[in-house]
């Protein structure tokens, strides 16, 4: 059990039966009161946040997660599977726990799996990754501002607007988070 | 020669060393760093003054390479940081002379103690065959017993499991008391006491909390905590009402509490969750006065009220800064409520520490009717530097050590 000293952003714990992360904690002690830890608790499931506040002396019970460093080998179907590095150890996932972000996956990424009592719960894909172009118009000659955008087909298959000034054979670099062109590599 | 210092500036040709012999200017050494402790030789004999350059070769930093530990920057601190820790010094010095110019005499007393006081919601680090201390106020209250009229401490106090943006569990406490005075004067110490700080650290009478400027100028505003409740939280607070009563008023305001909370709880719920808001955002310090009697547990009863205690505490900033009592003087009465808050401590499983015998043999020697005020040294170096955590003005925190 962990008591309010443990309490620090990222430990993991169990409330109501759901996986929860700390985000946000502060220690709290009016003069002659009793103090406690303001705490805001992310639910591993669902993404929600709920504050609470955790009096000195209460008990958290630790949540059994895991985090492990895995790295994406193919896809099968609906599912992905990634494999461990460490042992060798492969875990199949659905495709639906990484979300729009599964277009921009490709063999060999690294990627954190989150484990709640053995079971994979969530992938965490590094936040930019590096794919060449295969596919693109050529640009309009004489617009190079970069403000105007156009389509291009990257190796995974995920269609990204990029300025007009990229061409097939290009690496860029993209954002995971919101599917954005951030820059190009070179090379 | 051997020219010795610390990089202050370096570029790509000239590096400005401070050292033994002021500053130098110097042929830099691609890796230096502001900050890295370096040993010269120099050709000629390096002048005094600020600028002078020397013709020197870098023969070793003292750092060499790498420490094959955990870290190689444990040797830096952010430079905000040590300016807090000038700031800081500079604090203790204006404190003393206020006392000094006073008659306060400066006592030190032990900081390992057999009974770290029973407060309930203080919990006391345990040491050899005792505890350090939660406060000095016990054996500072036996030196007034034993004659002495104006004495004040700044000593290291320890709270276990306390650590925030205003906790750490070990922390610097400011303590000082009078015999034969009321609360009054010293609720006027700290104000006087407050300026003077922020003054020798800033040269004006101002503190600095959450970016904002605050007027510390004598006298302070008032307020009774009867009357901080009833206008910012709605509660009605008597201070001798059943918990439930107490509950139930805190509920009807809108303020979430458990039904079975203790009295103090519901109070501190509707005091946290409305009076504090209100006091910090105040452009002013604040004295907050006349304390219900369960929240002061060694001040004497008012006259007027029983249920109301010689109790205040100041603010600044929203920051609780000083805690005040007109001392309980009667060892029958002191006797009863340490007994109550062993009971209470037993009854929620906290550590139960023996009573301080010694202060209940003195008060009955004799304490003359006196006032007293423990302040946060800490929080106080917070204000006068505008710094937003007791971490950027301890020189290291309990994580750093």
């Amino acid at each position: 059990m962990y008591d309010t000293s443990d309490i620090r952003k990222g430990l993991k714990v169990l409330m109501d039966g759901n996986p929860y992360n700390v985000i946000e904690f502060q220690f709290v002690k009016p003069g002659k009161g009793a103090a406690f830890t303001r705490t805001k608790f992310k639910n591993l499931l669902t993404g929600a946040v709920v504050e609470r506040n955790i009096r000195s002396g209460e008990k958290l019970e630790p949540a059994n997660v895991d985090q492990r460093d895995m790295q994406f080998l193919y896809k099968e179907g609906g599912d992905l599977v990634f494999m461990d590095q460490s042992n060798y150890e492969q875990v199949t996932v659905s495709a639906d726990l990484i979300g729009e972000a599964v277009d921009l996956m490709k063999d060999n990424l690294p990627v954190t799996v989150l484990f709640f009592n053995e079971r994979p719960v969530d992938v965490t894909l590094p936040t930019f990754v590096f794919l060449e172009v295969t596919a693109s118009e050529p640009g309009v000659r004489g617009d190079t501002s970069g403000n105007v955008l156009k389509p291009a087909t990257v190796e995974t298959g995920a269609s990204i607007p990029v300025p007009l000034f990229i061409r097939i054979g290009d690496t860029i670099k993209i954002d995971t988070r919101t599917h954005e062109y951030v820059e190009r590599v070179a090379k | 020669m051997i020219l010795r210092g610390r990089v202050l500036a370096v570029d790509e040709q000239i590096a400005i060393i401070r050292g033994e012999r002021g500053d130098a200017r110097v042929p830099a050494d691609p890796a230096w760093r502001p900050g890295d402790l370096v040993e010269l030789e120099a050709e000629a004999e390096a002048g005094a003054g600020a600028g002078d350059e020397v013709g020197a070769r870098r023969v070793r930093a003292y750092g060499g390479p790498p420490y094959p530990g955990p870290g190689t920057e444990v040797a830096r601190l952010p430079r905000a940081r040590m300016a807090r820790l000038h700031d800081r010094a500079r604090a203790l010095a204006a404190l003393r002379s206020f006392f000094d110019g006073r008659g306060f005499v400066e006592v030190e007393t032990p900081l390992l103690v057999p009974s770290p006081g029973l407060e309930i919601h203080l919990e006391a680090v345990p040491a050899g065959a005792g505890y350090l201390i939660t406060s000095p106020e016990y054996q500072m209250k036996r030196l007034l017993a034993a004659g002495f009229e104006r004495v004040y401490q700044v000593c290291k106090c320890f709270r276990a499991n306390e650590r925030g943006p205003h906790h750490a569990g070990e922390f610097t406490m400011v303590e000082w008391y009078r015999g034969y005075a009321e609360l009054d004067a010293i609720a006027a110490d700290v104000e006087a006491l407050v300026a003077d700080v922020c003054r020798a650290a800033s040269g004006r009478a101002v503190a600095r909390a959450g970016g904002r400027e605050i007027d510390v100028s004598p006298p302070w505003p008032r307020l009774t905590v009867r009357e901080a409740m009833r206008r910012w939280a709605g509660v009605e607070v008597a201070g001798d009402e059943p918990a439930a009563a107490l509950a139930a008023v805190v509920r009807a305001a809108g303020i979430e509490v458990a039904a079975d909370a203790a009295w103090d709880d519901a109070f501190f719920a509707a005091f946290l969750a409305r009076v504090e808001p209100a006091i910090a955002a105040l452009d002013r310090p604040l004295i907050l006065e006349a304390w219900p009697a369960p929240l002061a547990a060694l001040a004497r009863r008012t006259d007027e009220d029983p249920r109301i205690a010689h109790r205040f505490e100041a603010y600044v900033g929203g920051l609780e800064l000083a805690n005040a009592f007109g001392e309980l003087t009667d060892p029958v009465e002191q006797r009863a409520r340490f007994e109550e808050d062993l009971r209470i401590r037993a009854a929620r499983g906290k550590a139960r520490y023996p009573i301080d015998e010694k202060l209940l043999a003195a008060l009955d020697e004799g304490l003359p009717p006196s006032a007293g005020v423990a302040l946060g040294f800490d929080r106080l170096v917070m204000l006068a530097t505008g710094a937003a955590s007791i971490d950027q003005v301890l020189a290291f925190t309990a994580d750093e050590l």
